[in-house]
């Protein structure tokens, strides 16, 4: 199992140079530098040329990439031309936001799937099932955006049911109880409509698993031996079927992304997503390439953690 | 129907022989009465919206005209006007078109880049599979949406041409892992050995041979890769990262939604967009289905 764990890291440190070279070469070929928006206007360009020279701005380019991994690996991310301030302090608030956003809508994912996959498994070819199955298919054919403005319509605006915008009420003082409900009250509608499209992939796993399990040899066993239906589902047959599924969500942290950036778009919520876009449309792109190096690297993460808990749990599937 | 046809004129021809594998598709269609629904739903959208477009003017339609700002549906204009007082059934209409366009021009540039990168990966297998699925494994991991809006800003001549290469350029992996899967079981058969004894050489048998064997998985996936990349593309111009606003998309008719009186008010200008968009995925992917239980035989209905 080690030499599976240290295989997988050996894939994973090129992926990580190769997305932060991809980042560095796009970072490049986008328009203006350092300096500019910083610089007075009316600094004459020899000036300029020697400040270009001073932070490095006319090296050649794998001095220049040397440089700015070297920043990164410590945290600085440059300066953002539209706060003036470094982009780390900026992000600092963001994560946060986008942070429980991802983790209110992973426990949303996961107890939505839980019940449904389990229902749907054990009682297949049902009405039940079918209308489970159902939910499913149309989950997996609706676009998260659309789903997410619907939603906000409907619950948001037409019965007022949830706050529409940002991630807390103006007024309250933070640390407060009311801060805190105030914070959730708000993250809960993107979170449930979130979770509710990105689990059907979920389901329909566990579904199958279920299944499947179910006309398993040491199933029959079991019930050979008189274990009660109950017991059978909850402690063969889920146990079974429940770790794949926990170790799933390493790779949810590639769709949690791209979920965040149309949701927080959507809702107002002040995360990781809208910065995104915001610094993108104003070209602030010391923020965008922070952004898009912190996200593919989770993604990359995710993927080796799901990786390995999987092949601890199963290890068939260890590649060689 | 054509198809239809085509197939009776091979029965009368040789009774005897195993159904082709188109015929297979279509009779797999005619048996899921959902996905024959579907289907001629998507023939009378497809005629209705190209034809319509062919009489509307685009130009005209995204002329801002300031004295009918925001209207109500009405009889002047079936569904309102935006904020610029465009008609948003005519946008409607050119959105679905163009929306439908490119979702086919993509899933064919996506679908022929990975077809060929699955089936040299699964037919050459070893070191040079191994190689290629570490590349395809890096580009899936990657969070998608964002570097298609980060490419889209930077790149120099934004056209419709360059969206298309740039959202295949990341959306070409699904297919080629399919396709690779299937040429690995492919390449072990007789008549590929047979072929290689005979001395053709490895491209002839790849894409003489062994695709048109897998043709059918080939049309499922590129169906359902359909109903994806309509829903990217809206998704893309509903952030503002898809066609510029004379050119309107299903998503450009969304984004107006993101102005929260026009989400509350006006559900005329979203609201249609939002649905046809549902229906246009929920049917495609509906025939998509029906030809995937098709490619398996244990699955088929008829």
């Amino acid at each position: 199992m080690w030499k599976f764990i240290i295989r997988r890291l050996i894939i994973t440190f090129p992926q990580l140079i190769v997305l932060s070279v991809l980042i560095f070469l796009m970072a490049q070929a986008m328009p203006g530098d350092a300096l500019t928006g910083q610089v007075d206007p009316n600094v004459s360009p020899a000036i300029k040329e020697q400040l270009r020279e001073k932070l490095g701005l006319n090296d050649p380019w794998h001095i220049k990439y040397a440089d700015w991994v070297g920043g990164v690996v410590q945290g600085d991310f440059g300066d953002s031309f539209r706060f003036k301030m470094p982009v780390t302090d900026l992000l600092e608030q963001r994560i946060i936001n986008s942070f429980w956003l991802a983790v209110v809508t992973l426990i949303f994912t996961y107890i939505i799937a839980v019940p449904l996959g389990l229902l749907s498994g054990r009682y297949n070819d049902t009405i039940l099932d079918s209308s489970i199955t159902g939910y499913t298919y149309i989950g997996f054919a609706t676009p998260l955006f659309i789903f997410a403005l619907i939603m906000l319509w409907i619950f948001g605006y037409q019965l007022g049911w949830f706050p529409t915008s940002g991630s807390v009420s103006p007024g309250l003082e933070p640390g407060s109880l009311e801060y805190i409900i105030s914070k959730f009250n708000h993250l809960l509608l993107p979170a449930i409509s979130m979770a509710l499209i990105q689990t059907v992939s979920t389901v329909q796993y566990l579904r199958s698993e279920i299944v499947d399990t179910k006309q398993k040899e040491f199933i029959v066993t079991a019930r050979a031996k008189g274990a009660s239906e109950a017991r059978v589902y909850n402690k063969h047959i889920l146990r079974n079927s429940l770790l794949p599924i926990a170790a799933f969500f390493g790779y949810e942290i590639t769709m949690l992304i791209t979920g965040t950036i149309f949701v927080e778009q959507i809702f107002g919520y002040p995360g990781m997503g809208q910065l995104f876009l915001e610094s993108i449309n104003l070209r602030d792109y010391s923020v965008v390439n922070a952004i898009v190096l912190l996200f593919g690297s989770a993604a990359i993460l995710g993927a080796l953690l799901s990786d390995i808990i999987l092949s601890i749990i199963d290890p068939r599937i260890r590649i060689k | 129907m054509e198809m239809n046809t085509m197939n009776m004129e091979n029965e009368s021809q040789d009774p005897n022989k195993s159904p082709s594998g188109l015929r297979i598709l279509w009779k797999e269609i005619v048996r899921d009465k959902l996905a024959l629904f579907s289907l001629l739903l998507l023939v009378v959208i497809i005629i209705f919206v190209y034809g319509i477009s062919l009489i509307l003017d685009q130009d005209e339609i995204v002329t801002v005209d300031l004295f009918a700002i925001h209207e109500a549906p009405s009889e002047e204009f079936i569904l309102g006007t935006d904020y610029g007082g465009r008609d948003v059934f005519g946008q409607l209409i050119i959105g679905t078109r163009n929306s439908l366009s490119i979702g086919i021009l993509v899933t064919l540039i996506s679908g022929v880049f990975g077809i060929a990168f699955g089936l040299i990966a699964g037919f050459f297998g070893g070191h040079t599979d191994n190689s290629m699925m570490r590349v395809l494994d890096f580009f899936q991991i990657l969070p998608f949406t964002m570097l298609v809006i980060v490419f889209i800003s930077i790149v120099p001549s934004y056209t419709i041409l360059a969206f298309s290469l740039i959202m295949a350029a990341f959306s070409w992996m699904g297919i080629a892992r399919l396709i690779r899967s299937k040429a690995l079981q492919e390449k072990e058969l007789d008549y590929v050995q047979a072929s290689k004894t005979l001395g053709t050489s490895n491209m002839k048998i790849i894409f003489r041979e062994v695709m048109p064997n897998i043709s059918s998985l080939i049309i499922v996936t590129m169906t359902l890769n359909l109903a994806a990349n309509i829903g990217l593309e809206s998704g893309l111009s509903f952030l503002g990262f898809g066609f510029p606003e004379n050119t309107p998309s299903l998503g450009t008719l969304l984004s107006y939604a993101t102005n929260p009186q026009t989400l509350e008010y006006r559900w005329w200008i979203w609201l249609p967009a939002a649905i046809l968009i549902l229906v246009l995925m929920l049917s495609v992917r509906n025939v998509g289905e029906a030809l995937r239980r098709a490619t398996d035989a244990r699955q088929r209905r008829g």
